[in-house]
């Protein structure tokens, strides 16, 4: 009994040691998981922003290629459209099927050679990664509005356009936002591989810690768990708008 | 009005209209009556351009729609059209889903375009549900705001696709006065319908479709009780046996 809590006393000591060597000395918490957290956050929420952004744009050309080309009059019009439907098919194609780290390494060692800010090309590389989801997410989300809608809105004047943000938009938002949420949620786990181009982001921080105390349970540990509670924290969050927006068309 | 000729429709090799020529004039109302594939609503659904005519001429009000250089849009302001499955908008309330063209097109103020609203409504009478989401509406509670929204453009013509197809029988009686009303105020409507009480009461014409052509067409008198054509009797007969 004696020895037992002894030694529980001498794993209490070892334990409170280890957490000041990797959180407290140096500020090492602080100066690379804290501000690793801030970057991860960064390149998290502008790539969200660049991928709905693009990601919406390729859907529209998509769905309006496949519904309302065949009722196009043929000319320049219709091949524009064609052609952009071929360029967005092929770039969901490439982006789906390309591992995202290894996209992220050509974006910072080949085509963006002269920017040399990894967030920047981080964000690059992950907003045009996420685009190729939420193209398709889209996508899904548009094709499941039945179709007498879109003939409701054109039969009272409504244009193309019009018809699409007012009517078919709004209900094929609500129907993909679970699906986007998980996305988004995704991405910020995605951008864990951010370290292979010299950005320190949450978990390059906590790798950074491992490296100059040589102990690697706790701060892997504590990304571990930062990473679990923010997702949480959205899910809950997401959950709760999701029930709002439901609940705005049962009144 | 609606000034049709030569009409043919292929949805790709399937030829659905057959050659379709017909003269519907200012306040007459027409109903289209038909077996199912003989190409009734395509014919409707033509004349606003939902679908698109392979060829063949459609003039509207002195225009010609069929050329490619007509606005479209402009068009179908002048023509509201009524649906089998309503088509409400769900996520707009019961004014909302009236208003939102009127807004949107006519650049009415939501003020002035909430006071259309309710007078529309108050013609179907529906006040009472105008801040209801379609959701918890009845079916023909429903079609009745459709007819309404599609009213609120004050359109010339008024398109209806089967609109009591999709109801429970209890609720065809409250759409179809509704449309009898807007009938008897003139409006010129073209209605396909199985509906052939009503044909007889408010049709002012009745045209009998088969095989992608208008087969005969006349006063409901003429169809209904002295029908010429051999598949017209067949299928007035039809008709009367499953009733």
């Amino acid at each position: 009994m004696n020895s037992l809590w002894s030694s529980l006393q001498l794993w209490w000591a070892g334990f409170q040691d280890k957490f000041y060597v990797c959180f407290i000395e140096d500020d090492r918490f602080v100066r690379y998981m804290l501000s690793g957290l801030g970057v991860t956050f960064q390149v998290t929420f502008f790539a969200l922003i660049l991928g709905l952004a693009l990601g919406v744009v390729v859907a529209m050309i998509r769905v309006t290629h496949d519904t309302a080309s065949a009722n196009m009059r043929p000319g320049p019009g219709r091949f524009l459209l064609a052609l952009l439907n071929t360029i967005c098919k092929i770039f969901v194609t490439v982006i789906r099927g390309i591992p995202v780290v290894v996209q992220l390494m050509i974006w910072y060692f080949v085509i963006l050679i002269s920017i040399r800010n990894g967030i920047v090309v981080g964000i690059i590389g992950f907003g045009i990664n996420s685009a190729a989801y939420v193209a398709e997410i889209v996508r899904a989300g548009i094709m499941s509005v039945d179709h007498g809608q879109m003939e409701a809105g054109r039969s009272l004047g409504l244009n193309y356009i019009q018809t699409m943000r007012y009517i078919i938009l709004p209900q094929a938002f609500k129907n993909i936002l679970p699906t986007i949420c998980n996305e988004f949620i995704a991405l910020l786990k995605e951008t864990a591989v951010i370290g292979y181009i010299a950005s320190t982001d949450l978990t390059k921080g906590a790798y950074i810690i491992v490296g100059r105390v040589y102990e690697a349970f706790l701060p892997l540990i504590a990304a571990a768990l930062i990473y679990l509670l923010i997702v949480m924290l959205l899910s809950w969050l997401f959950g709760k708008l999701e029930r709002r927006l439901r609940a705005s068309d049962q009144r | 009005m609606i000034n049709v000729k030569e009409l043919h429709k292929y949805f790709g090799k399937l030829e659905v209209l057959k050659g379709i020529s017909e003269h519907i004039h200012p306040g007459e109302q027409v109903v289209i009556i038909g077996a199912s594939g003989s190409g009734k609503s395509t014919f409707l659904r033509c004349l606003n351009l939902l679908e698109m005519p392979t060829s063949g001429q459609i003039i509207i009000d002195g225009e010609e729609i069929t050329n490619g250089r007509h606005d479209v849009n402009q068009l179908r302001q002048k023509m509201g059209m009524v649906f089998q499955q309503f088509n409400l908008f769900p996520h707009y309330d019961t004014l909302g889903n009236i208003t939102l063209a009127p807004i949107k097109l006519l650049h009415m103020s939501r003020a002035e375009a909430d006071e259309l609203g309710m007078h529309l409504l108050e013609k179907v009478g529906l006040t009472d549900k105008a801040h209801v989401y379609p959701a918890q509406l009845s079916g023909g509670q429903k079609q009745r705001v459709a007819i309404a929204r599609a009213l609120a453009m004050n359109p010339k013509i008024m398109l209806f696709d089967e609109p009591t197809s999709a109801l429970d029988p209890e609720m065809v009686g409250e759409v179809l006065k509704v449309m009898a009303d807007l009938a008897a105020e003139g409006m010129t409507m073209v209605i396909v319908s199985h509906e052939m009480g009503f044909a007889r009461e408010v049709a002012s014409r009745v045209f009998f479709m088969d095989g992608g052509i208008i087969l005969e067409q006349g006063t409901p008198d003429a169809v209904f009780n002295h029908p010429q054509e051999l598949r017209t009797q067949e299928f007035l007969a039809r008709v009367r046996e499953s009733k």
